[in-house]
């Protein structure tokens, strides 16, 4: 890959255009999961279970079925059994089998002529269950005598005589801890909490599904990937890939939430059976009780630091629980806990545990969060003992391009030395605190990911430039992908439009995580470029009449390649567009690939809070946020990122957590009591974004949408124990926990 | 349930439509109006999504029957932007990139505009409260309130 660009002088990228999809989503135009129609639509509605454990004995659908109205009903039995164990866990969640796993886990599914008859159609069947013993806490399921979620799903990794809910173990790390903890002159061991929140996307899970007679299937709906909805689909349908097509509509906010799939197959089981375009749009209680939280957390981090503030050694424990089915979450947040330190010793040590709560989907740097929380508040408490000052000895301990990373990597270029010393020279770090206030930062980190990715772009014969992309635009991804297109062509943003293709239009992309889509569909975008330019190349040489290696692509058009080659005016864009159909047909260029080198992501923040000592509520009272963008593509939106990632991360610490009851039902499976801050909670975020070039793409281009959920968790925490003189070891400090901590004196 | 018949007026124009006695006037202008710019965010009144003004008056659209609003003058996102022309609050939410997946964004153009109608020139925490009721997950607010104080702005000083 030609890295040779990192001094380049930007024309577009970096500015910061209107978004191509504004003016439809500020009009009411923009059409999202719930607003497509179909002639002959019927409404389909999932039954879920009110359990949170227990045997299906039976599900008796007659009486739905005779209903006047109701066209068909599902179960189970209606999908393919799937025969390896990711897919049947896709499969079982989506509809149960033999066991209800947690409270809200789908078990059957109708569709009737309207809303009313699917609801009075869900309560006419009739499901015998058999209570089962369930667990909801992570540190009650891996007791010895813990009620088992699903048996026989531990890997071999897992050591002998462990509770059979614990599903994998990792571990991470190098050097002696032992060595390590005996050249500290203190040792700080602590546990933390933290509790599962959700995503919270405004807009419910919603498809349409349209499945006909003849085999084929075409499906809208809201997702992080449509070509994963597609093989789902497939596979528990039994239907071929290639008579699915799926057409991702616009997202309404997923956060990592919408990569899981949930309703696609149950909508196009019903639409085969009914033969009629089926619709299913879940409710927020449903979007709570049956669709991705984070894992819950149960925690011990062990740290040793010398009196100037070097970091000796470093352990963490983790307990993380994913819900009903096994997840590998509890890897990243083992991977990701001291990533930030440059360490002689350090050693993590991770578990998932099954417990009866919803299957853990992707949240934003998923399992980062938590270990990374654990870890900055205890280097935060040995700050404070050690009488140190926090952004010193994070400088001291930086990890830096040549560090051996706790999780295996030796790091290339990375920013977070620059980030920690723009955060010590802003005026935040200095500004004076009053009463009951305080202030904390924290590091943060996020690997980012690359994959597979495809991209089409077709040179129109007005000399506009159709870009054709296969990842949903949840955060303004299509006006940084224009950005790059305009960059690398030299014609303006304006003639530029990027789309999001369906399923049969373009090859496989994978699905918008990891904060790949700008880095990977921005690399494939910049390729595809090259090949179309070096096919304007080609066609400009035949008109010249020189050879192809004479002509070269400068400012948008195509021109000699010096003196030797000819004297010819440039030749632009439009005008080899105008004539292609004489010059050999049609102007496109396309990639395909499995995009690498993305580059890992360190951000820093830094809070002020005060604490009401009536009440135990905090206000955030000042935010500042860090980052390493590489190279900011759209600087709004990578702001936008900043922002919003650390507001999710601000709810995280102070108020959002899925309570349960001991009868293991969800007891806030609502806006209301399921508080996610508002307006009038937050300050200004302010933000800094810097920009240290990441080697594996041509730009220097990150992935920047994950790393702000990371450090706001001990950030706020850190601040918490300066404002109120006590330290809280779990999550969230919300007001009442507040107010205990105070009270105990 | 026997349908009702309900005469109204929406973004300026005379609208007659038959609802059931129980359905939320979100579904109506969704369903039955194809006025899907109002979403449906929790169909409970917490999250301001589907707000649409009710003779000028903000409501959620979730909480408001169709059977209600027989008589009544209702404006929605879709009658914001005058032939065709961009409130200065839509332009503005468009230039301060306050949007990111835009599901909240017609919910908070409504209230905003309709703070700006009784009160041209609010402080932030004005805003910040006025907005309390319109939840947005991606943007963290900030951009909305510059946005929002930069459209009222050019509308004082148009």
């Amino acid at each position: 890959m030609d890295t040779g660009t990192k001094a380049r002088v930007f024309k577009q990228v970096g500015t910061r255009p209107a978004r191509p999809d504004g003016v439809d989503k500020v009009t009411g135009r923009a059409m999202y999961g719930a607003d497509m129609v179909a002639p002959g639509m019927l409404t389909g509605r999932i039954l879920r279970s009110p359990h949170a454990h227990a045997q299906i004995v039976s599900i008796d659908t007659s009486a739905a079925e005779a209903m006047p109205g109701v066209k068909a009903v599902v179960t189970g039995k209606d999908l393919i059994a799937q025969d390896n164990d990711f897919m049947r866990d896709i499969q079982e969640n989506v509809l149960a089998m033999g066991k209800a796993l947690y409270d809200g886990h789908a078990v059957a599914a109708v569709a009737a002529v309207d809303a009313a008859t699917a609801k009075a159609a869900l309560k006419a069947i009739t499901v015998t269950y058999k209570q089962l013993p369930h667990v909801t806490d992570v540190d009650a399921a891996m007791k010895a005598d813990a009620p088992i979620v699903q048996a026989g799903r531990s890997l071999e990794t897992v050591p002998k005589g462990m509770s059979a809910n614990v599903t994998n173990q990792c571990e991470f790390g190098h050097g002696d801890l032992a060595t390590g903890f005996a050249k500290a002159d203190l040792v700080l061991e602590r546990s933390f909490t933290t509790a599962a929140t959700h995503q919270g996307y405004i807009e419910p899970h919603a498809c349409l599904v349209s499945a006909t007679a003849d085999g084929k299937a075409d499906i809208w709906c809201c997702t992080q990937g449509h070509y994963n909805v597609r093989a789902v689909c497939a596979a528990l349908s039994g239907m071929e890939g290639s008579q699915i097509r799926v057409t991702a509509s616009e997202i309404g906010g997923g956060f990592g939430g919408k990569t899981a799939v949930f309703i696609e197959p149950v909508a196009l089981a019903l639409s085969r059976k009914s033969g009629r375009p089926v619709k299913i749009v879940m409710t927020r209680d449903e979007v709570f009780k049956a669709t991705g939280p984070t894992v819950t957390t149960s925690m011990d981090v062990k740290i040793g630091m010398t009196k100037a503030g070097r970091i000796t050694a470093g352990q963490a424990i983790l307990r993380y629980s994913g819900g009903a089915f096994p997840t590998g979450t509890v890897e990243m947040g083992a991977s990701a806990a001291f990533a930030a330190y440059d360490l002689d010793a350090v050693h993590t040590l991770g578990w998932n545990v099954l417990t009866n709560r919803p299957k853990e989907a992707a949240y934003r740097a998923p399992g980062a969060p938590q270990a990374i929380y654990a870890v900055e508040s205890v280097v935060d408490e040995l700050c404070q003992q050690l009488n140190l000052d926090p952004l010193d000895v994070r400088l001291k301990n930086a990890a830096k391009k040549g560090t051996l990373s706790s999780y295996g990597p030796t790091f290339d270029d990375i920013g977070l030395v620059a980030t920690l010393e723009a955060a010590k020279k802003h005026p935040h770090y200095s500004a004076p605190l009053g009463k009951n206030q305080g202030r904390g930062l924290s590091a943060g980190f996020w690997f980012n990911f690359g994959g597979n990715t495809s991209v089409s772009m077709t040179v129109n014969t007005d000399g506009t430039v159709s870009v054709a992309e296969g990842n949903p635009d949840i955060g303004g991804s299509r006006a940084s992908i224009s950005l790059m297109a305009a960059e690398e062509l030299g014609i303006g943003y304006d003639k530029i439009r990027t789309i999001i293709a369906d399923t049969a239009s373009l090859g496989h992309n994978d699905i918008t995580d990891g904060s790949r889509v700008t880095f990977s569909v921005g690399l494939a975008t910049i390729h595809a470029a090259r090949d179309v330019i070096k096919k304007m190349c080609h066609r400009a040489a035949r008109m010249w009449g020189i050879d192809d290696d004479a002509v070269e692509w400068k400012d948008g058009a195509a021109v000699p390649a010096g003196d030797n080659a000819g004297k010819f005016p440039p030749m632009p864009l439009a005008e080899i567009a105008a004539s292609s159909h004489q010059t050999g047909g049609p102007l496109a260029g396309h990639h395909e690939f499995t995009a690498d080198g993305a580059g890992v992501s360190f951000g820093v923040h830094l809070c002020d809070v005060e604490v009401d000592p009536e009440t135990g509520m905090t206000t955030v009272l000042r935010y500042t946020v860090f980052q390493d963008a590489g190279k900011a593509v759209h600087p709004d939106y990578v702001e936008g990122q900043m922002q919003g990632g650390a507001v999710q991360g601000i709810g995280w610490a102070l108020n959002e957590e899925y309570i349960y009851g001991a009868d293991g039902r969800l007891q806030n499976a609502g806006f209301l009591d399921y508080r996610v801050p508002v307006a009038s909670d937050l300050p200004k975020i302010d933000t800094v974004i810097l920009e240290i070039p990441n080697p594996g793409h041509p730009y220097g281009v990150r992935g920047v949408g994950e790393t702000p959920i990371v450090p706001p968790l001990a950030a706020l925490s850190n601040a918490m124990s300066h404002a109120i003189g006590k330290r809280l070891h779990s999550l969230p400090m919300s007001p009442p926990r507040i107010l205990k901590v105070l009270s105990e004196g | 349930m026997k349908s009702i018949h309900v005469a109204t007026q929406i973004n300026g124009d005379a609208v007659e439509f038959v609802c059931a006695p129980d359905e939320p006037l979100l579904d109506v202008l969704r369903n039955r109006l194809g006025l899907t710019g109002a979403k449906e965010g929790c169909g409970t009144g917490d999250c301001g999504a589907c707000t649409v003004t009710l003779n000028g008056r903000m409501v959620c659209s979730c909480l408001v029957l169709g059977a209600e609003v027989d008589g009544a003058e209702i404006t929605t996102i879709e009658g914001m932007a005058a032939e065709g022309e961009l409130h200065p609050l839509q332009q503005a939410f468009i230039d301060h990139a306050a949007l990111q997946c835009g599901v909240c964004t017609p919910g908070i153009l409504v209230a905003a505009k309709n703070l700006l109608d009784h009160n041209p020139n609010p402080s932030d925490t004005e805003l910040r409260y006025w907005l309390a009721g319109n939840l947005c997950r991606c943007t963290g607010y900030d951009k909305i309130i510059a946005a929002v104080q930069d459209a009222a702005h050019k509308m004082r000083t148009a």
